[in-house]
C-alpha cells in the first residue's frame, strides 16, 4: 500500500488505537546524508505513523532558524532533489514501511520538471507532497499530476484562512489538511496560543472528514497531549532537531523523545466517548 | 491631478502571461487579498490620490526635472535626456511607491509596516514615510548590504526606524526579502509589508508599477514638451525593475525602443553577475518570494548568489512584468558590468555635475553605449537615484584600478 491510501491508512490505524497520528519532520542530509537516513528509520522503528522528509532550498521563507540552519547544512553538504530521492530509496530499503511525504519548496520542483518530479517520487518510495510556498489557487497542476500517480497532496491553512477557502482546500486534499498553530512560521514554541484549539475545531468542521493534523510550534509531549483530540494528527520538526542536536544525533535519544510525543498522543477517555463524536452538535 | 498606469489587465488576474502569480503561505494570502481590493478602491477613489498627489508634490518633490546632458550628449553623439529621480525625496524614485504604500497601510488600519532594502534606497524611502505618517517600521538588511551601505543604515536609524540585520544566505536583498516575508507571516495582522520593487507576489508587482508608472508619466510629457516629440529610446536599470518599469509604463504603447539593463557584475562568462536574461544556463524560469519569473539558479533550482557593485541590482529575480515584456520582445534587456558602471559613473560627474547611483549608473553606460551606434537619437535615461550612497564603495574600487588618482 503506497500513495494516498498509505497516508489515509495512516491516520485510520492511529485512530484505531484512540490516539493522534504522530508526524515528524526531519531535513535529509542534515547533519549528513547517512545520518539523516538512520534517523528517519529510529523514528520509524520508535512509533512514528508519518514522515515527511524535508528537501533543502537555498530560500526557506517558511522556516524558522532551526530548520534554516539544517537545511543550509544540508545544502552546504552537497544535498539536493537527487540526494533526497535516493535517500527516500535507502529509508525504504532498511524496512521502513510507514508513509513518506516530502516537503519542498515550488522552485526545486519546477526546476526538476512537475511531472518527471512526481515520477521520482513514486519511483523511490515516497507518497506525497507538502509545498508550503504552494497555495490553493498555483497548486492545481501539482494535484493534478499527483492525482494521476495516487500520491497524496497535502495543502496547508492556517489561522487566518477563512471557512470557505478551508472547505475547498480540504476538498483537494488527498492526505491530509496540514493546519498551521499560528501565523507564523516553523519552530519550537514554549507555548502555543490557546486560540489554536478554536481553528483546529473549525478546521476539522471544514474538512468533512479529511483527516487534520496540525503543525508548526509543536515541541513538547504537553503539546502532544492537550492537541491529541483536536487534531486527528501532530507534526513535530524542529523541537525534535533540538532534542537530536543536544544528543549528538544518537539514535536512542531521537528514539525516546519520538515514543514520549507518541504516547503523549493517546486520548485521555473519560466519557467513553470518542472526541469526535463528542464534538458531534457543537 | 495625478495620473498612474496600472499595468493593462490580464487573461489571468495577478499573471503575466506565465509569469507573476501568488507563490507565498496561505497565512498571507487573505492579507495579499484584502491588499488588492484596498488598492483597487484607492486607486478609483479621487481623496486618496489628491492625497499622494499632495505629498509628491509637497514632500517628495515631484515632478522631478528633465535634464538635458549637454556635455556628455556632445561626447557620446546622441542626445540624451535624464528624469532625474536622484532629486526626489531620500534621493532615488523609492519614494514615489513608499508614500502610496505607506497611505494604503494607513488606509488598512496598520500601523506597523516591515520593508527589505539591498542598497539601503527602499530601506530609508520607507523609514522616511514611516516618520511622516507615524508608523512603526522594521528594515531588514543583509549584513553585508549594512557594511557596503553604511550611511544609509545610519540614515534609517535617525528616522526612527529599527534596521536588522540579516545573517543568513548570501546577506544581502534576497535573504532579507525573506526575513521580511518571515515577520510578515508572523505579524500578518497588524503589518503592512513595504514591498519595495515591481516584484513578490500579486498583488505587488502591479501596486509598485502602478506607484513608479508617475516618472513615465512625467517623463514622456516633458520629452513632448520640450522636444516636441517621443524619445527614440528609453533606458533604465533593472535590478526587481521598479524604476525601470516606471518609466517604461508611459511609453509600451508608443514607438519607442525600450532597453533595460541588468548587472552584468564581473561579465556573464564569470558566472558573477545579476543577468537573469543574459545568462541562458542559470537564469531560468521559476519562483522566488511569491512570484514566477526569470531566476538565476542552479539546475536544482537551488537560488544562486548574485554579484554586482550595486546593492540595488544585486539580485537573483526580477520583476514578473519584465519577464513578460522580454518574452513579447517589447523590451530588449542587456548587461553592463561593474567596470562599465564605474566608468559611466565618473563620467556622469565629470562631465554633468552629477553623481549618480550605481545602479542608475549602469543605465547611463548603456545610453552611453546606445550613442555611439545611433547619433543624433534622442535617449531618455532614468537617474533613478543619486550616488551619495556609493561614495566608499566607488573610492575604494578607483583606488584599486586607477591607483588612487584622487
Amino acid at each position: 500500500m503506497r500513495g494516498v491510501s498509505a497516508v489515509r491508512d495512516a491516520f485510520r490505524r492511529a485512530r484505531a488505537e484512540s490516539r493522534a497520528a504522530l508526524i515528524l519532520y526531519w531535513p535529509v542530509g542534515y547533519p549528513d546524508l547517512a545520518t539523516s537516513v538512520r534517523l528517519v528509520v529510529a523514528m520509524a522503528r520508535s512509533g512514528a505513523d508519518l514522515i515527511e522528509l524535508g528537501v533543502p532550498f537555498s530560500d526557506p521563507l517558511a522556516d524558522g532558524p532551526t530548520i534554516q540552519r539544517a537545511t543550509y547544512r544540508a545544502l552546504q553538504q552537497g544535498v539536493r532533489t537527487g540526494e533526497v530521492l535516493e535517500a527516500v530509496a535507502r529509508i525504504r530499503e532498511a524496512g521502513v514501511e510507514q508513509p513518506l511525504c516530502l516537503m519542498t519548496y515550488t522552485n526545486p520542483v519546477l526546476a526538476w520538471g512537475l511531472e518527471a518530479f512526481v515520477e521520482s517520487v513514486q519511483k523511490h518510495g515516497a507518497d506525497g507532497l507538502i509545498v508550503p510556498d504552494l497555495p490553493l489557487e498555483e497548486s492545481a497542476p501539482f494535484q493534478s499530476a499527483l492525482g494521476a500517480l495516487g500520491l497524496a497532496w497535502v495543502p496547508l491553512a492556517a489561522p487566518t484562512t477563512p471557512d470557505a477557502r478551508l472547505a475547498a482546500l480540504a476538498a483537494g486534499a488527498t492526505g491530509f489538511l496540514y493546519f498551521v498553530s499560528v501565523t507564523g512560521i516553523t519552530g519550537a514554541r514554549e507555548r502555543l496560543p490557546d486560540e489554536v484549539v478554536g481553528h483546529l475545531r473549525r478546521a476539522r468542521r471544514m474538512a468533512d472528514g479529511v483527516p487534520v493534523a496540525v503543525g508548526f510550534g509543536v515541541s513538547r509531549p504537553e503539546h502532544v497531549a492537550w492537541l491529541a483530540t483536536e487534531a486527528d494528527g501532530v507534526v513535530v520538526g524542529s523541537a525534535l532537531i533540538h532534542r537530536a542536536e543536544s544528543a549528538d544525533f544518537g539514535g536512542e535519544a531521537v528514539e525516546a523523545f519520538v515514543r514520549a510525543l507518541r504516547d503523549a498522543g493517546r486520548w485521555a477517555l473519560t466519557d467513553g466517548l470518542s472526541p469526535r463524536s463528542s464534538r458531534i452538535g457543537k | 491631478m495625478l495620473v498612474l498606469i496600472p499595468p493593462p489587465l490580464q487573461e489571468r488576474p495577478g499573471y503575466f502571461g506565465p509569469y507573476g502569480g501568488r507563490y507565498v503561505p496561505e497565512t498571507l494570502i487573505p492579507a495579499l487579498e484584502e491588499l488588492e481590493a484596498a488598492f483597487w478602491e484607492a486607486m478609483a477613489d479621487p481623496g486618496f490620490l489628491a492625497e499622494l498627489d499632495h505629498l509628491l508634490c509637497t514632500y517628495a518633490g515631484r515632478p522631478t526635472p528633465l535634464s538635458e546632458a549637454r556635455r556628455l550628449s556632445e561626447v557620446a553623439g546622441a542626445r540624451i535626456l535624464l528624469k532625474r529621480e536622484d532629486l526626489a525625496h531620500t534621493g532615488a524614485h523609492k519614494i514615489n511607491n513608499v508614500l502610496g504604500q505607506a497611505l494604503l497601510a494607513k488606509r488598512l488600519g496598520k500601523r506597523r509596516v516591515v520593508a527589505e532594502t539591498g542598497a539601503g534606497q527602499h530601506g530609508v524611502a520607507t523609514a522616511t514615510a514611516c516618520a511622516l505618517l507615524g508608523l512603526e517600521c522594521v528594515v531588514y538588511m543583509g549584513v553585508t548590504d549594512m557594511a557596503r551601505q553604511r550611511p544609509n543604515v545610519f540614515r534609517m536609524r535617525l528616522l526612527g526606524a529599527e534596521v536588522r540585520p540579516v545573517d543568513a544566505g548570501s546577506r544581502t536583498l534576497k535573504d532579507a526579502i525573506n526575513e521580511a516575508i518571515r515577520d510578515w507571516v508572523t505579524n500578518v495582522r497588524t503589518t503592512h509589508y513595504l514591498l519595495g520593487s515591481a516584484l513578490g507576489p500579486h498583488p505587488y508587482p502591479v501596486i509598485v508599477r502602478t506607484f513608479q508608472s508617475v516618472i513615465g508619466v512625467e517623463a514622456r510629457a516633458q520629452v513632448l514638451e520640450t522636444f516636441g516629440r517621443l524619445p527614440d529610446v528609453a533606458v533604465a536599470c533593472v535590478g526587481g525593475g521598479s524604476n525601470a518599469i516606471g518609466l517604461f509604463a508611459a511609453f509600451l504603447e508608443d514607438p519607442v525602443e525600450l532597453i533595460g539593463v541588468e548587472a552584468g557584475g564581473e561579465g556573464i562568462q564569470s558566472g558573477r553577475h545579476a543577468a537573469r536574461f543574459a545568462d541562458p544556463q542559470r537564469g531560468r524560469s521559476g519562483v522566488l518570494h511569491g512570484t514566477r519569473t526569470y531566476i538565476l539558479q542552479d539546475p536544482w533550482g537551488q537560488i544562486l548568489e548574485t554579484h554586482s557593485v550595486s546593492a540595488g541590482l544585486d539580485y537573483p529575480a526580477v520583476g514578473p512584468e519584465h519577464a513578460w515584456l522580454r518574452d513579447q520582445r517589447r523590451v530588449r534587456y542587456t548587461t553592463v558590468t561593474d567596470q562599465e558602471a564605474l566608468s559611466a559613473f565618473q563620467t556622469l560627474a565629470r562631465l554633468e555635475g552629477i553623481i549618480p547611483a550605481l545602479e542608475s549608473a549602469h543605465a547611463i553606460a548603456e545610453a552611453i553605449r546606445i550613442s555611439r551606434e545611433r547619433p543624433g537619437a534622442l535617449v531618455l535615461v532614468n537617474l533613478s537615484g543619486r550616488g551619495d550612497k556609493d561614495l566608499e564603495t566607488v573610492s575604494v574600487m578607483i583606488g584599486e584600478v586607477a591607483g588612487c588618482e584622487g
